[in-house]
């Protein structure tokens, strides 16, 4: 179990707004904020997969769509992978990135 | 252009009413994501990755002044004041809310607009050659036959659920600039020697994961069998294309597993059984919608304007603007205009609304009120006095968009990438701005001359880079992104898709990657009027591969 | 059980059976797969197809033929719209043709055009929407349909009553 637990890489659970398509995060009250500094980091696999039944259940009541769990560095709480990141902080280039 | 009738009208807002039936449905609980999912794709609207993402079709790439202006609106009143032209001659709005998608579609349909089949297992937008009307090589205008298919391919009952998305490109000139034979079916409009209009037909052309150059099974299709024909293709298709496989699915596949004869026969028996039948197109009705794409009212000009011809003596950059961004017109004292959607450092084919607005302004005031959409991502102002060059160029430079590069080195096609799309392995636009900025100089861009850069953030190869001169394929090689290259592509009526020259280049290396290609090319090639393809052609990859990976 | 039928525009009793292939052939209206349809001489009088079954091997046995299920193991499989098609323009078939299956409400009438006569759906919202005439429709088509309707300007041009 150990082990299992020391490879677990930290989570944390992100989605979609139905209505607005915003991109939104899981966050420690148990509900949803655009905010990825507010988002819940789940630290061993148990907790990830309540927090990801969660999600599921918020889908299936029309709240968010395409529930799924990011890898989350485990100081700072910021996504690992650069797809994540831009979806954390918005486009890197372009008119947007001048907003 | 077209006009909507009241059944197009009609259509249209009930196309609209359904659609804002099926939201309302899926925000009630009634439609399941699963279940929503294949509705909203069929009219234009993505889950991307930061919002909803809609897809506004912009038929064979024409817009009015009116229709422009109308986008801009939508893009201040439902967006965030700026969209992306895309290589389907699409525009993309990045960030709307589901729940208004309804609404901004009511808005689109008051100018004669919509998103239908923008996206979805069906016939996609039609598109068309973007100097379609105004090309001094055209041999037959595209736009009837474009409209027509349009038409025809709108909620069609058979051909709604196909294996895979369906693309239909038209030209009617010898130079392809539709690139017709890298899609599912390509049409060349050409006339015989009595004069008679048909078509030479292209089968299973594509890029994607599996690029392949379309077969040519049909020479010469008479006009009239133009849509019973289409109607056997894509019958032939949905029943026998793969459905276990994703990537398997377009018809490309099918013409390569069944064989170019097998497909061939299937298809002319299928048309067998469907000729004669209210499919065949009557003569008097094709020329009813060619008479709404009737050139509009030329004046009877000298080939020469005095007064550009002094003006732009004068003025180094209007003078470069003439030599690159004006295109041959059928009239003599016109040109077809090219608006660059390129400008060093900018995201190509990104528009600000009051860039559209700008457009609008000036192709109402110098242009006929017409624009196009071309699939290389610039704009187009189809008729435009040479006299009033001067003048349009100004208006231009005051908006921003006077860029003097089409064609050249830094007008590079590019997909949205990592940035916006949720398919993406690696980012595009930024890659697209670094290239430009690094050839920024306009005379370097000079020597260099006709270059085609095309850039994609993944296989599905949006940004066409399979048939750029250089393409570049963005790819994720453990969470870093890096890019591919192939050289020697082409979109043209000398369709090739391009080699991979070897490994992969991270981020920060690709565009001295770009520089050492293009030096190569200026080093070798026989004088400047072997423009890189030729070149390419000539000498091979090896040159540029020595160079590329030599001293590593 | 009950289908729905277009050309009444309601719902109707419908007494066809369709046993399994290992299971004997019932007196009266029955429907059997292709397999069984071709491998045994039975004299069924109904033929169910699914997506991806071809229309080859059938023979003049289509003649006699009343009832052409075709069913949709997805609502995203297009496959049985074409055979339906094939059915009749090919074929020459006209008995009734009936989907079954993954149906939702927004291919109602994608299948009313295709030549469909019946609907065999489980879709609870669909079934709903039907029962009460709530479909929201268009009603103007760029495509004769297999249906008869109104021509409307251009030769391809129908509405649908």
């Amino acid at each position: 179990m150990a082990k299992v637990n020391k490879a677990f890489r930290p989570v944390a659970i992100t989605a979609n707004d139905l209505r607005s398509g915003r991109v939104l995060y899981r966050t420690f009250e148990g509900g949803w904020a655009p905010d990825v500094a507010r988002a819940e980091i789940a630290r061993d696999p148990a907790r990830a997969d309540a927090l990801l039944a969660a999600a599921k259940a918020d889908h299936d009541r029309g709240v968010v769509v395409e529930p799924f769990a990011i890898s989350v560095d485990p100081v700072t709480g910021m996504p690992v992978a650069l797809r994540e990141q831009i979806r954390a902080t918005g486009p890197t280039v372009g008119i947007e990135s001048e907003h | 252009m077209y006009r909507y009738d009241e059944f197009d009208s009609d259509f249209v807002r009930q196309r609209v009413a359904e659609f804002r039936d099926q939201v309302a449905r899926r925000l009630s609980g009634e439609l399941t994501e699963d279940q929503f999912k294949p509705l909203r794709l069929m009219n234009g609207v993505y889950l991307q990755l930061h919002a909803y993402m809609l897809r506004i079709a912009i038929p064979y790439g024409v817009l009015s002044a009116r229709q422009l202006r109308k986008l801009a609106h939508i893009a201040r009143v439902y967006d965030r004041g700026y969209g992306h032209f895309t290589t389907r001659q699409n525009l993309q709005f990045n960030w709307v809310e589901l729940a208004r998608i309804p609404d901004l579609l009511g808005e689109l349909a008051d100018v004669e607009m919509h998103a239908i089949q923008t996206s979805g297992n069906c016939i996609r937008n039609v598109t068309a050659d973007h100097f379609a009307g105004a090309a001094a090589d055209e041999a037959v205008d595209p736009r009837p036959y474009a409209e027509i298919l349009r038409q025809w391919s709108s909620l069609h009952p058979e051909f709604s659920f196909l294996p895979r998305k369906f693309k239909i490109a038209v030209t009617g000139a010898e130079r392809d600039r539709a690139a017709i034979q890298v899609h599912d079916i390509g049409l060349q409009a050409r006339r015989d020697a009595d004069g008679a209009i048909g078509f030479a037909v292209y089968v299973g052309g594509g890029q994607g994961r599996t690029p392949m150059i379309a077969k040519k099974i049909r020479d010469f299709l008479p006009e009239s069998d133009l849509l019973a024909y289409c109607t056997a293709i894509l019958r032939v298709y949905n029943l026998e294309g793969r459905r276990d496989n994703k990537y398997k699915a377009r018809i490309k596949i099918l013409v390569h597993e069944m064989g170019e004869a097998d497909l061939i026969r299937e298809v002319e028996r299928e048309f067998e059984g469907l000729r004669g039948t209210p499919l065949a197109l009557p003569a008097a009705e094709v020329a009813r919608i060619a008479r709404y794409f009737a050139p509009p009212d030329l004046a009877e000009l000298p080939p020469h304007s005095v007064v550009l011809d002094s003006r732009s003596a004068g003025d180094p950059d209007l003078s470069r603007f003439v030599r690159r961004n004006l295109t041959a017109h059928r009239a003599p004292g016109y040109t077809a205009l090219t608006i660059s959607l390129k400008a060093i450092g900018e995201a190509p084919g990104d528009a600000s609304a009051d860039q559209m607005d700008a457009v609008a302004d000036l192709a109402e005031r110098y242009a006929f009120g017409e624009i196009r959409v071309s699939h290389e991502q610039n704009l187009i102002l189809p008729h435009v006095r040479l006299d009033d060059v001067p003048a349009l160029h100004a208006g231009l430079q005051a908006a921003g968009l006077a860029t003097p590069n089409a064609g050249l080195v830094t007008d590079i096609i590019a997909c949205p990438g990592l940035d916006y799309c949720a398919l993406a392995n690696a980012r595009s636009i930024p890659v697209a701005q670094r290239i430009a900025e690094r050839f920024a100089d306009p005379v370097r861009q000079d020597a260099i001359g006709d270059l085609k850069i095309k850039i994609s953030g993944c296989i599905n190869a949006c940004g066409h880079h399979h048939v750029g001169h250089i393409g570049l394929l963005g790819v994720d090689r453990k969470g870093e992104e890096f890019y591919q290259i192939t050289l020697g592509g082409s979109a043209d009526e000398t369709a090739t898709i391009g080699e991979i020259v070897g490994p992969g280049f991270p981020a920060d290396r690709v565009v001295d990657a770009i520089e050492a290609i293009v030096d190569v090319y200026l080093r070798l090639r026989h004088d400047a009027s072997e423009d890189f393809l030729a070149a390419y052609r000539r000498i091979g990859a090896e040159p540029f591969k020595s160079a590329l990976y030599a001293e590593v | 059980m009950a289908v729905y039928d277009f050309h009444a525009g309601a719902f109707r009793d419908d007494d066809w059976i369709f046993p399994d292939d290992d299971a004997s052939l019932p007196a009266g209206k029955a429907a059997v797969s292709k397999a069984r349809f071709v491998a045994r001489e039975e004299g069924a009088l109904g033929l169910v197809l699914t997506a991806g079954d071809t229309l080859d091997g059938l023979g003049n046995a289509l003649a006699r033929v009343e009832l052409v299920a075709l069913r949709f193991p997805r609502y995203a499989d297009g496959r049985p719209y074409s055979l339906a098609r094939r059915l009749r323009e090919r074929h020459g078939y006209t008995g009734e043709l009936r989907a079954v299956g993954d149906v939702l409400r927004d291919q109602v009438d994608f299948l009313a055009r295709a030549g469909f006569d019946t609907l065999d759906i489980v879709h609870p919202g669909t079934i709903e929407a039907l029962r009460a005439g709530t479909l929201v429709r268009v009603t103007r088509h760029y495509q004769p349909g297999a249906r008869s309707e109104r021509p409307a300007g251009y030769s391809w041009r129908r509405v649908s009553f």
